[in-house]
């Protein structure tokens, strides 16, 4: 096997012939590590990694291929790589969160997540590129540069987790951890044609995630396969005493239900407010293929509605700015980050502060800052805040009520495909419009899964379906994606990543550059 | 509800601890009032009898055991900070000298 057809096979295939014997977890790093050099640099580069961890990834290999030379009981994907979303801290490889308020940020403490990834000994190849604080669609409101989607290097790769969803659909790795507050893991998943899940709220610690909206964000998994996104889960997920909204009860057997293998008997249910109007011809075309897949694989498909859904989005940007405006307080440029003094007058605290804040951060977090200081400012606070949290039980009931009569829920993962760069900047509106599909699963905290669902007629790129289910019950997403996955990929003849573009290698251009 | 304007912005930018150009004043403030006009139905969604929900997941009385946990030693929490002296945080002046 060429590295090359290494690198594009799944994280479960890498770990059994990692197991086997076939190949060693060094070969696989360096692979990994190859490809990263010859196509992230450059002008014309994916830019998927703020950070390359190639000394210590190999050097965990290394390890792996000892141990397991020596006939130890090793984790199943041990030696597997990983790539981690730069939100979430990391002892000995910087942590920016894409701002420069933490440019060159050490974590004094790995997050939770991390310590289990250690645990099983996977190797980190590096920290992967987002919106700065995770706040935005695009990547494009990174500090560090933006990263180009690799089914075209003119268009987003979604965002906030960009970096991750590109990185894993450029072969540059074959599994990432993103985060999730109104989107972040399933709308680059959607863009990329990769699979993401944001697990159940509290299925997945927090612990060492950079919060933005603490009631909403929520770790989960990036890979190209649904059962590579369930291994990860079961590898991540699990009570955190750490994290005081970590549950003691998360769904277990998540691997075990995406290998299962049938859907006959399901009910899946069409949220009407989630399709049809707003939503482009081909995203449409390729969702209504899917349920006909569904349908013919013996899963009854029934339309319920969620009349509350049309006040999520607002509601969203109410909760999440006014909780991200309060997390963000702590970055005060004096106990971690940038400190910037202002040019003229007295040399105050407070005035440090305005000044570090304001050579800190980007447009899009001043800009949510100030509107979630707006809704918690005395006099508007019941009027926004306490309605959007009044619309949020709306939402959560809306939901009960749909998984009454449904087992999971489905619709397309977002409204349309990847736009070109540049094209939503200057309206952030619209950009927020993005989210519309995959908001309410967070402000419910329900688990929600994005795969690949074909190209669209007009575009050619990749179209995201999302399937959602009852809080705790994550391992309904993975079993029937997975039965979905391989109708599709039946229908394709392989996997549809096989059918992007191939990358020109930038190394020279990027060597060049240097 | 009432709109947002640019004096608004320019208090709340305050709150916040953000220093900003009358530049950035007035583009904020336009780009906001387009957001929260386009938010405002919100207050009208849901009746004073809908409970009010916080967290997704509700969970009470999430205790631990006292007892002295994981914790960083002086130098890990000063080791990410812009000054530091005798094992704390050094900040500027915290009142204006009169």
């Amino acid at each position: 096997m060429t590295a090359s057809e290494l690198i594009r096979s799944s994280a479960a295939e890498m770990a059994a012939k990692l197991a086997s014997g076939e190949i060693t977890s060094v070969e696989l790093v360096q692979a990994h590590l190859n490809r990263i050099a010859e196509i992230d640099g450059g002008e014309r580069g994916i830019h998927a990694f703020l950070h390359v961890n190639g000394e210590e990834a190999l050097a965990v290999a290394a390890d792996v291929d000892a141990r397991r030379a020596a006939g130890e009981e090793l984790h199943e994907l041990a030696g597997v790589p990983i790539a981690i979303k730069d939100l979430i801290v990391t002892k000995g490889q910087p942590t920016t969160a894409a701002s420069k308020i933490l440019e060159g940020w050490m974590s004094p403490y790995d997050a939770t997540v991390i310590k289990k990834i250690r645990a099983a000994r996977m190797p980190m190849l590096g920290k992967t590129n987002l919106d700065e604080f995770a706040m935005g669609s695009s990547t494009e409101h990174s500090a560090y540069g933006l990263t180009r989607n690799p089914w075209d290097l003119d268009r987003i790769p979604g965002g906030s987790g960009g970096g991750s969803a590109a990185a894993v659909a450029s072969f540059e790795a074959p599994l990432a951890l993103g985060t999730d507050t109104g989107g972040s893991i399933r709308q680059p998943g959607s863009v990329t044609g990769t699979v993401g899940v944001k697990p159940t709220y509290g299925a997945v610690s927090r612990y060492g995630a950079i919060a933005m909206a603490s009631s909403l964000d929520q770790i989960g998994p990036v890979s190209r396969t649904v059962l590579d996104s369930a291994l990860l889960q079961e590898v991540i997920g699990g009570y955190d005493p750490q994290d005081s909204t970590s549950l003691t009860d998360a769904s277990t057997g998540l691997a075990d239900a995406a290998r299962l293998g049938n859907v006959k008997g399901m009910k899946i249910g069409v949220i009407k407010e989630l399709h049809g109007e707003g939503f482009q011809a081909g995203v449409e075309n390729r969702f209504n293929e899917s349920l006909e897949l569904l349908r013919e694989a013996g899963a009854e498909i029934v339309e319920v509605s969620c009349p509350n859904f049309g006040y999520a989005l607002g509601a969203y940007y109410l909760i999440m700015p006014s909780e991200a405006s309060s997390n963000l307080a702590k970055f005060d440029g004096v106990r971690f980050g940038l400190r910037t003094l202002p040019t003229e007058g007295p040399l105050t605290i407070e005035r440090v502060m305005g000044a570090t804040r304001a050579a800190g951060f980007g447009d899009e977090v001043k800009r949510r800052i100030i509107l979630g200081t707006y809704a918690l400012s005395a006099g508007y606070y019941d009027a926004y805040y306490g309605s959007a949290q009044r619309v949020r039980t709306l939402v959560q009931r809306d939901f009960e009520a749909a998984f009454a009569q449904v087992d999971v829920l489905i619709s397309p993962t977002t409204p349309t495909t990847a736009f070109k760069l540049g094209e939503k900047l200057d309206d952030p509106l619209s950009m927020y419009l993005q989210d519309v599909a995959t908001i309410p699963a967070n402000l419910a905290g329900i688990p929600g899964l994005t795969l690949p669902g074909g190209l669209a007629d007009e575009d050619g790129l990749p179209v995201g379906i999302q399937l959602l289910a009852p809080a705790r019950e994550d391992a309904r997403v993975y079993r029937v994606g997975a039965v979905l996955e391989s109708l599709l990929e039946a229908k394709w003849g392989g996997p549809m990543l096989n059918q992007a573009p191939e990358l020109a290698s930038t190394a020279v251009a990027a060597e060049e550059a240097n | 509800m009432a709109a947002i304007n640019r004096d608004d912005v320019a208090h709340l930018a305050q709150l916040a601890h953000i220093e900003m150009s009358d530049d950035e004043l007035d583009r904020m403030a336009t780009e906001l009032a387009v957001i929260v006009d386009s938010i405002k139905s919100v207050s009208e969604a849901a009746g004073a009898d809908v409970p009010a929900t916080s967290h997704p997941i509700p969970l009470t009385n999430v205790m631990r055991e006292d007892v002295v946990g994981h914790v960083l030693t002086v130098d890990e929490a000063l080791s990410g900070a812009p000054d530091a002296a005798s094992g704390r945080f050094k900040v500027p002046a915290i009142l204006e000298e009169s």
